[in-house]
């Protein structure tokens, strides 16, 4: 097996017993990248230079015997994270140029913990898209079938770890933008609960929506990057203070007697039959771990798609507010204020943020808040309290992560509100602010791979781990790469 | 036709912290241009606010010393419009849940008491500023001030005149720079003031229709823009005209106000809860914290003053007009316990030297110790009052105490009734012919005499002293 | 139609956006679409219920007032696309 396609546990026990080193590692997913990286497109810049001078301070730092979570480790960033004196474009024409004179907190952290960082990953223009088509910089493709899209928007990130062209990944979750492209690319995708890991660096979408977390291999490594990533931070006033537990020490743990909720509101819609069948799978797999599944109820579900279109653009609107040209990125040409603000934005700004901007401006503007905004907000709290009654009754609850298999690229660009459907089983995690996670469950007959969602009450992070490497564990889910 | 004015008020003062509202950048103002930002303030991508706990202790001073009602919870909210000064494209204010409301402020009104409203006070921060270029046609953008922590404070529309609105103005920058949560400074923009003006006839109850007053940087300014904006309703309906609902900007060198029309569209802020700042919770123990904290107010202190040093009302005013020079006072009486004394010299000379080098009472030469103890020379008669005008002169210049003065000067008055009697009688020894004319009835000599002595003495002698001893003398 | 093409007009106004006579078209229609899949939040009753606006209940999040080094003029403008001298540069608004 090559070093690019190990996991970080494994590449971790080579490095602590000196059977490779930090370079060899890099060297190793830099030659990777430059072998597909033309098919898949999973990066808006390679940081190759920057990874290997890193890897070679970072195996200084391992022959003294100080060894790190994540030495050596090759982690490839959302380019919505921000980087210090690298260009960090969110996807964006209006961001093309902006170097940002800080490091996110997870990339601090990250680079505290060892990590080495190979590239910025491609992404649906500021997050908004669940295919990574609407970038400024071209589609990434879906490694298992280079004619479909890897999911979005963190589908950089995604295929880059499907692809073998990074050990590890950061994306962002503010819909299921982690969840999903983890599902289309046969990978381990996590969004944590809201106010777990910093969002100080991460550029906006929705606020209280958005969320950092991390694309691995198998379920082991996606606990290792939470114990990097989770904690509070005093720069986020909504980060939350509270202890943060070794994750990895739940991996191991088994799940018997466990209730396993299944919402029945999830089953109803126009599920692919394929998938319908993994998750029907997935299912009996639980019970063959040693848990049951009980039938729950989450009786708002069919609101959560509305509600985020309204609350994910009203918060957009404003939040993207300050791309306007005076202070960094791209700016139109004009001789007058009024006209370089709207052809900045114009030209600066991609269709589908746009149409998100329109959306969110019209739900806030006057006459119209209290119908679209506070009404939208109302049925959150609605959709939240589904939630903590459900985890009454059970201690996680699975669900497929998407409706269908990975489409085709262009299929759904002119069509925005089924674009917009598949993200119907990701959504209501974020609007409650709950954790999630997608990991493979299984395969289409053509081969596209499938994945099962589970989520768990606030902060319950472990129970996921927990629930997802018992499945892991059980399931056997054929290993198999993609063909590049 | 007899009209009524009605006057609301909403005025912007910067609160005194060391930072920023949501970072940590420096308040200081004066800096060079775009020095004190960093990526918050800048509204650059990616980055988030966190609150300056001190910004919230100070409104809450405020509202507690305005009788405002604190909510137990407020919340942060998002102000969505374009401009070049305002970085992130939305200001951070507060709007469903402010901070405080229904509080009131008294003010004196034709010797009568009067209260004003005070609808709420919320928390916000500053936009930047925008230079414009004379010669070209583009601005320039400076963000120091962005992100300058401010409270509004917005006031019922009780106030019925220029004058009333003036007088309210002067008493809530009193309280602010009382408190210490704001300098108050006009000319820097710390202390702002918007107007809404409009008439009725008078006992109309509905309100006329409003203009709003910009741009007044002093509190004559107000008054004056006031005034001229009124006369401008009254000319308009007078005439048959009718007010329209506008933007008005005072300009201070053509003493008028002009129409913004056409520089403003329909306002349509966007207002929703900033998703990047969390709820404040106020609970009854940190309000009595801070209660617990609050000096005392002017209006107090007036009142105290008037009954515990029985000083006139006007004189009481003067006295706490600053919280430092009431301070002093205060301090002067305690040691020659003579509150009388105390206040005029200290309205009359202190003041005086003070105004005319421009120093505030905190920069004062003298101490409060060395101002009691030239009241207490005074009065055990070690000086005469004439000697103390040019001995507080001098403590002024030197910043010497008086007992110093007096012996560098040899000003100490002479109370020695031998030295005094010789004198007297030389003097009486020179002037037979008034000495005959006072002996044969004209007491209007006296005065002679006693002048003769002063002259004699060079004002040194104890007037007390010379008196009885002329009567004495003069007498035989 | 729960939008017109006027509005679509106006709040790209408010957006700051300029719109081609085609994307308008676009537009309205698209946002017509949206907004009626969203109406479906009419079928709730949600009087009383508070509105939620944070995912968790985090309250009272503050900071010292302690002066920590800006960023610094030359940084402050490095990113800017007119940036003259010690200032964002911008063309001027017509009034």
């Amino acid at each position: 097996m090559e070093l690019y396609q190990s996991t970080i546990h494994e590449l971790q026990d080579k490095i602590k017993e000196g059977k490779t080193t930090a370079t060899a590692i890099t060297k190793s997913v830099l030659q990777r990248i430059d072998a597909v990286e033309e098919k898949v497109h999973s990066y808006i810049r390679v940081m190759k230079d920057e990874a290997l001078s890193a890897a070679a301070e970072a195996d200084k730092e391992i022959k003294k015997g100080n060894i790190k979570p994540l030495s050596g480790i090759s982690i490839a960033l959302k380019d919505i994270v921000c980087t210090k004196g690298i260009a960090t474009t969110c996807g964006s024409h209006i961001l093309h140029n902006f170097v940002p004179p800080y490091d996110a907190s997870v990339v601090e952290k990250l680079r505290a913990a060892g990590a080495i960082f190979v590239g910025k990953t491609n992404m649906d223009e500021f997050a908004m898209g669940s295919s990574t088509e609407t970038s400024y910089f071209g589609p990434t493709r879906n490694p298992w079938d280079l004619e479909r899209i890897p999911g979005g928007s963190s589908g950089g990130s995604a295929a880059a770890v499907a692809a073998d062209e990074c050990v590890a990944s950061i994306g962002s979750d503010t819909g299921g933008s982690i969840r999903q492209p983890a599902a289309l690319c046969g990978i381990v995708g996590m969004k944590p609960t809201y106010g777990r890991v910093s969002r100080f660096g991460l550029i906006a979408f929705a606020s209280s929506l958005d969320q950092i977390g991390p694309f691995t291999k198998d379920v082991e490594d996606c606990a290792i990057m939470m114990n990097v990533l989770a904690g509070y931070d005093r720069r986020e006033s909504t980060s939350v203070n509270i202890d943060v537990p070794d994750y990895r020490q739940f991996a191991g743990r088994d799940i018997k007697g466990w209730k396993i909720g299944i919402p029945k509101e999830y089953f109803v819609e126009g599920i692919d039959p394929e998938v319908k069948a993994a998750i029907e799978a997935s299912i009996k797999t639980m019970e063959k771990c040693g848990a049951q599944s009980v039938e729950i109820s989450l009786p708002h579900t069919q609101y959560c798609l509305a509600v985020y279109y309204i609350i994910a653009p009203a918060e957009a609107s404003s939040n993207l507010a300050r791309y306007d040209g005076v202070k960094y990125g791209f700016r139109a040409p004009a001789s007058e204020l009024l006209d370089m603000y709207k052809k900045t934005r114009m030209q600066g700004f991609g269709a589908e943020v746009k149409r998100r901007i329109m959306i969110g401006t019209y739900a806030l503007s006057a006459g119209y808040y209290d119908a679209y905004y506070k009404k939208a907000s109302q049925v959150r709290a609605l959709i939240k309290k589904d939630f903590e009654e459900a985890f009454k009754k059970c201690d996680v609850i699975l669900t497929p992560t998407t409706p269908t298999p990975a489409f085709k690229i262009g299929e759904k660009t002119d069509n925005p509100l089924q674009m917009y459907l598949s993200d119907i089983f990701t959504i209501s995690t974020n609007l409650a602010g709950i954790p999630g996670i997608s990991l493979p469950c299984g395969f289409t007959k053509s081969g596209l791979p499938v994945g099962v969602q589970f989520l768990a009450g606030h902060f319950q992070e472990g129970k996921l781990i927990q629930v997802a490497s018992a499945y892991e564990r059980k399931a056997q889910i054929e290993k198999r790469r993609p063909k590049l | 036709m007899e009209f009524e004015t009605v006057i609301g008020l909403e005025v912007h003062a910067q609160m005194l912290t060391e930072t920023k509202i949501f970072c940590s950048c420096s308040t200081k103002f004066g800096a060079a241009p775009n020095s004190h930002t960093c990526p918050i303030c800048l509204g650059m991508p990616g980055v988030l606010p966190v609150l300056n706990k001190k910004v919230v202790e100070y409104a809450m001073k405020m509202a507690l010393a305005t009788n405002c009602a604190i909510n137990p919870t407020c919340e942060f909210a998002r102000k969505n419009y374009f401009y070049p000064d305002l970085p992130k494209g939305y200001q951070i204010s507060q709007y469903a849940y402010p901070l405080a409301e229904h509080g009131w402020l008294e003010l004196e009104v034709n010797g009568g008491k009067k209260r004003i409203g005070i609808t709420r006070i919320h928390m916000e921060e500053d936009a930047g500023k925008l230079l414009h270029d004379e010669h070209n046609p583009v601005s320039y953008v400076d963000l120091n001030r962005t992100g300058v922590p401010l409270i509004e404070i917005v006031s019922e529309p009780d106030i019925r005149g220029a004058e009333e609105a003036a007088d309210y103005l002067k008493r809530l920058h009193e309280i602010l720079v009382y408190l210490e949560i704001c300098d108050g400074n006009m000319e820097e923009g710390s202390f702002r003031c918007d107007a809404n003006v409009s008439i009725r006839p008078k006992g109309q109850k509905e309100f006329g229709t409003r203009a709003e007053l910009k741009n007044m940087n002093s509190f004559r300014n107000v008054q004056r823009g006031l005034e001229y904006e009124i006369k401008r309703q009254q000319y308009i309906v007078e005439n048959g005209g009718t007010i329209v609902q506008e933007t008005r900007l005072w300009d201070d060198a053509q003493g008028v106000t002009n129409s913004m029309r056409g520089k403003e569209e329909a306002h349509d802020y966007r207002y929703f809860p900033d998703p990047d700042l969390v709820p404040v919770i106020v609970d009854e123990a940190w309000i009595g914290k801070i209660r617990a904290d609050m000096p005392e107010l002017p209006q107090a202190k007036r009142e105290r003053f008037i009954s515990e040093y029985q000083i006139s009302a006007y004189d009481a005013g003067v006295l706490t007009s600053e919280k430092a020079l009431a301070g002093y006072f205060e301090e002067v009486v305690a040691i020659c316990a003579k509150p009388k004394q105390a206040g005029n010299w200290l309205m009359g000379d202190v003041m005086k030297f003070l105004n005319e080098d421009k120093k505030t009472i905190r920069e004062c030469p003298i101490t409060a110790a060395s101002l009691a103890e030239m009241i207490n020379l005074i009065d055990a008669g070690t000086i005469s009052g004439k000697m103390a005008k040019d001995i507080v002169e001098e403590m002024y210049q030197s910043g010497k105490n008086p007992r110093e003065v007096i012996a560098e000067k040899g000003m100490v008055q002479i109370t020695d009734e031998a030295a005094l009697a010789k004198t007297i009688s030389s003097i009486i020894d020179a002037n037979p012919q008034q000495l005959a004319d006072y002996r044969a009835g004209k007491e209007k000599l006296f005065g002679f005499f006693v002048g003769q002595v002063m002259k004699a003495t060079q004002g040194k002698a104890n007037p007390q002293i010379v008196n009885d001893l002329l009567k004495k003398m003069l007498a035989k | 139609m729960k939008l017109t093409a006027q509005e679509v007009e106006y709040v790209a106004h408010l957006a700051r956006l300029e719109i081609t006579p085609q994307e308008k078209e676009k537009f309205t229609a698209q946002l017509n679409d949206i907004l009626l899949y969203i109406d479906k939040l009419n079928e709730l009753d949600t009087k009383g219920v508070e509105p939620m606006s944070h995912a968790i209940g985090v309250t009272n999040a503050f900071r010292a007032d302690k002066v920590a080094a800006s960023i610094g003029t030359e940084k402050t403008l490095a990113n800017a696309p007119d940036g003259r001298g010690e200032f964002f540069r911008v063309p001027k608004v017509i009034e």
